[in-house]
């Protein structure tokens, strides 16, 4: 082992203090060996010690803690009726109650129990009894031994702790008014104490998730339980008066011992039913089911939904559509009579106009030829199309002769030429 | 003008003395060659019986019989178990004390009833013993130092002295079992000097007391004790008599459990043949006129002895078990398990409590040691120790040195230690040292400037599963459920940063010595200095 080389950022001082050391305790040293004589004699040589010194190591010393290891079992006492119980009766006694142990119950551990009896033993000796005058009063310290025998033994402890009524918490009375939580907890708690394994789940709170709730159902329903109820056999008689009375008995027993299993499985399975029945997580993780699956049958008909309402939606515009379409048709047909009336009285005021210009331009000087002029005109009108009919009026419209005697001379041409008009008819514009 | 330890059980009690040959102690024997003698007394006629006489006489005289007395010096019958002399004299209410009625008859044959008192009991004991130990050793015995059971209170102690005065033996000091048997293991090689941490398990005939007792420089601290006043040697003994009585119970139709002397046989016969299956693996039991004058003759090997045995045994383990959690320890912080007490030489009870500590735990046991200490003398070993230590101090000094200001001092609540190169923490004070102390290591060093930095450590344990070995193909079809063996270990860590120290100048190949050195009021000082002549330390200081 070595020692690291100092970092280069050390610094110049030699010495660094990081923090104190964790504070030490006082405790007492056995005042054994040639060390602690060495300690104690450097001590004592050395050193005059102050009053507050001595005050000091005389106070806060962590000692071993020598005293009172039964403050666990508690102070009981016994009643008089206990403590004047028939010995030949023990079974019928409270076999925790005699080892001043009825707070713990079953749940006393080894140690506390032989911890419990001595006690016991300690106050009730007959040894002790004897001392105080009375002569036979050993019959409570024969109840404790036989407490302890059968408490002490697991097997006989697991058969007194079967019938051990007073360990049982009872469920709440029904139809009155109590806290779910409060009242049935201590319940379960006590009827889990007869599970063979103990992995059975608390009960939990109001706040427990459904998977938690539904474990604690599944288990508490399938506690396999060890509860038997031998303690409460009747004595088997000697075989030696008797042997068929004594089989009668030891009969008789198991015949009991299995009704009063089936009884109390019929009691543990209408317990377990009513826990579940009145437990309120139970009630609203039945609603949340059902609120659950209505959501869901509403969100598996959403597609149907989408599709009639599109349909519709589509239906509507469609109709929409073929109305508008028909105002607009309605509309436009309108128009066009409109116009065409419009073109019609246009063309007849061209015509008229085409028609009148001849007459109105004096008949450029050829009032002889009139009639051959108009006729010749009425031709032309009837072969011009429309953009012709609106050209020549225009044309004609300036009301001076010459140009409108050269424009229907000039159209007069394009009509024979074009073969509109054959040029026979035309009397004037050849 | 010698001094001598006793071992003063509630069972036997024993007494050593400085050896004749000037080198450690050694345990002597009574009259009747008992290393370990009975703390027993009888009274027949105008005779007192006392040691393994006294306890012959449980079978045909037991009314007269005094046993299991030492738990009664000093108490008020009120707080004691009296249960523990139902085979013998009862002990009785004596205006609060405890005391037992004895027949004694003169020679005409006239009987008179007599009380004991417990504390007259002692005195009557110790008496013997005193006598015994100037018999073997031929000198006048001027004091002794009495071992006796931690949870003895003040008053105890006062009665038990105020016995040893009116038996003329000077008790010089009274100390506790659990450190007598320790001091006694421990100042054999030099064990004293190394920092542990024990477990004494006393395990006596009616009570078993245990102590987890630290070792740091020399120096005992006791961090925890325990107590059960119901298990001990006596509960094998019952399981093995119960298992001869159903024995015969079986073969003659005869229940053997009827009346007290039968049980008294029962009882003998089974210490006899518990303490033989000990050393050899079957005993004979023989028992002249059982019960309707019926004999009874079997034997016993070790093996069926442990079945019977086997819910006591697990119970002794598991209150040596319960003792290291008072402590708040793990069996990690245990090195060695001492087991005191007759019961000790059981193999079995030593096999069990190995299997509850870790391998690197030495238990210390002669079925596993054979050069353990006798655990019977252990105790008695240590009280003499003692004694001879003592003999230099006169009894001002004693009585000076057990003063409060002496015997609390503080102890340092978490190891102290320095980190190496590596990062690893090296302690140096153990948590649980007492100080004033100073400790020093040496180090390797570079050239140049080293660092020196001091940390409180963090004990951790480290968990390696092992993975079962890889089976052979051929082994494929066996069922095996064998569990991944895991290897539990515990190691510092450095924890708290206290200080750093710069040692300069270190010139190549040498080492360095640090030294932490805790003075009476608490200031550590750190120094570290190249081991060199003439080579200057570097010193600095913290307080808690």
């Amino acid at each position: 082992m070595s020692l690291p080389s100092l970092p280069a950022n050390f610094g110049a001082e030699n010495f660094k203090a990081a923090t104190k050391y964790t504070a030490p305790v006082r405790r007492p040293i056995e005042p054994v060996g040639r060390y602690f004589l060495a300690h104690a004699s450097r001590a004592l040589r050395g050193h005059t010690w102050s009053e507050f010194e001595k005050i000091e190591a005389e106070k806060n010393v962590n000692t071993v803690d020598e005293t009172d290891e039964n403050a666990d079992l508690g102070d009981e006492e016994q009643d008089a009726e206990l403590l004047a119980h028939d010995p030949r009766d023990w079974k019928t006694a409270d076999l925790y109650a005699v080892l001043g142990l009825s707070h713990l119950r079953y749940k006393a551990t080894e140690d506390q129990i032989r911890r419990a009896h001595r006690k016991q033993v300690l106050k009730h000796h007959p040894d002790k009894k004897g001392a105080k005058g009375g002569l036979d009063q050993d019959g409570f310290f024969k109840i404790i031994q036989k407490a302890y025998e059968t408490i002490l033994d697991p097997s006989k402890r697991a058969q007194y702790d079967s019938v051990d009524e007073k360990a049982n918490v009872l469920p709440p009375p029904p139809k009155t008014d109590y806290d779910f939580f409060e009242a049935w907890t201590p319940v379960v708690e006590s009827e889990k104490r007869f599970a063979k394994k103990q992995v059975v789940p608390s009960l939990g709170d109001a706040n427990t998730p459904k998977a938690e709730v539904e474990a604690f159902y599944a288990a508490f329903y399938r506690i396999d339980s060890w509860r038997s109820f031998e303690f409460l056999d009747e004595d088997v008689p000697d075989d030696s008066s008797n042997r068929d009375h004594k089989r009668y008995i030891e009969r008789k027993n198991v015949a009991s011992r299995k009704k009063r299993k089936a009884e109390d499985n019929a009691r543990f399975i209408a317990l377990a039913d009513r826990l579940r029945s009145e437990d309120p997580r139970i009630k609203l993780f039945k609603e949340a089911e059902k609120a659950e699956k209505e959501r869901k049958k509403w969100e598996r008909d959403a597609g149907a939904r989408e599709a009639a309402a599109k349909a519709q939606k589509e239906a509507e515009e469609a109709a929409a559509k073929k109305e508008a379409e028909e105002k607009a048709a309605a509309a436009l047909k309108a128009d066009s009579k409109k116009a065409k009336e419009a073109a019609k009285s246009a063309k007849k005021k061209n015509k008229r106009a085409i028609r009148g210009a001849p007459k109105d331009a004096g008949y450029f000087g050829d009032a002889d030829k009139a009639e051959a002029i108009d006729s010749d005109v009425g031709f032309l009108i009837e072969s011009f199309d429309d953009l012709q009919l609106s050209d020549v009026s225009g044309k004609v419209a300036s009301g001076d002769a010459a140009a409108i005697k050269e424009a229907l001379a000039t159209i007069a041409k394009e009509q024979t030429a074009s073969g509109k008009v054959p040029a026979a008819i035309l009397k004037y514009f050849v | 003008m010698t001094v001598i330890g006793v071992s003063f059980g509630n069972t036997t009690s024993s007494i050593a003395a400085p050896a004749q040959d000037g080198k450690g102690v050694e345990v002597i024997a009574n009259p009747d060659g008992e290393r370990a003698i009975p703390s027993a007394l009888a009274y027949v006629g105008e005779d007192e019986y006392h040691g393994g006489q006294a306890l012959a006489q449980l079978i045909r005289n037991p009314k007269n019989t005094i046993i299991n007395f030492r738990d009664y010096v000093g108490q008020s019958f009120s707080k004691v178990d009296p249960t523990v002399t139902e085979r013998a004299s009862h002990a009785i209410d004596l205006n609060g004390q405890i005391g037992f009625q004895v027949t004694k008859s003169n020679e005409a044959g006239e009987e008179r009833t007599e009380t004991v008192s417990a504390e007259e009991a002692t005195v009557r004991h110790l008496g013997k013993l005193k006598a015994a130990a100037a018999d073997y050793l031929g000198t006048e015995i001027t004091g002794a130092v009495v071992a006796v059971s931690t949870d003895f209170t003040e008053e105890q102690k006062a009665a038990l002295v105020k016995a040893g005065d009116a038996a003329g033996l000077k008790v010089l000091q009274i100390i506790s079992e659990p450190s007598a048997a320790l001091l006694a293991h421990a100042s054999v090689e030099d064990r004293l000097e190394q920092d542990k941490t024990y477990v004494v398990a006393d395990i006596g005939g009616i009570r078993t007391d245990a102590a987890v007792i630290s070792v740091r420089g020399g120096i005992l601290t006791t961090l925890a004790t325990a107590h059960d006043y119901e298990l001990g040697g006596d509960k094998l003994d019952d399981a093995l008599a119960e298992f001869i009585a159903k024995e015969f119970e079986k073969k003659y139709k005869v229940d053997p459990r009827k009346t007290a002397r039968s049980l008294a046989k029962l009882k003998d016969a089974a210490i006899l043949a518990r303490k033989t299956l000990s050393n050899v693996q079957s005993a004979t039991i023989s028992i002249e006129s059982l019960a309707d004058g019926i004999d009874y003759h079997s034997t016993i090997n070790r093996l069926r002895f442990e079945l019977v045995a086997r819910n006591v045994l697990s119970q002794l383990t598991g209150f040596v078990e319960n003792l290291v959690k008072k402590a708040n320890l793990d069996t990690l912080d245990i090195d060695e398990v001492l087991l005191a007490g007759g019961v000790s030489f059981t193999p079995k009870l030593a096999s069990n409590i190995q299997f509850i500590f870790p391998e690197s735990t030495v238990v210390v046991a002669p079925s596993l040691d054979t050069k353990a200490s006798n655990p019977d003398e252990l105790v008695a070993r240590g009280a003499a120790l003692q004694a001879t230590l003592l003999e230099n101090f006169d009894e001002e000094e004693i009585k000076e040195s057990l003063s409060p200001v002496i015997v609390n001092t503080q102890h340092i609540s978490k190891a102290i230690g320095i980190v190496n190169a590596a990062g690893e923490f090296v302690p140096i004070l153990k948590q649980e040292t007492t100080y004033p102390i100073r400790r020093s290591i040496q180090l390797d060093a570079p050239k140049g400037d080293v660092l020196v930095s001091v940390y409180e450590g963090d004990q951790k344990v480290k968990e390696t599963v092992l993975e079962p070995a890889a089976k052979d193909e051929d082994d494929e079809d066996d069922y095996s459920d064998d569990e991944p063996e895991v290897v539990r270990e515990k190691h510092f860590l450095p924890g708290t940063k206290l200080a750093d120290l710069a040692v300069r100048d270190i010139h190549e190949g040498s080492k360095v010595e640090v030294t932490l050195n805790i003075n009476k009021e608490g200031t550590l000082q750190v120094s570290a200095r190249e081991v060199r002549q003439g080579s200057v330390a570097f010193r600095g200081e913290i307080t808690y």
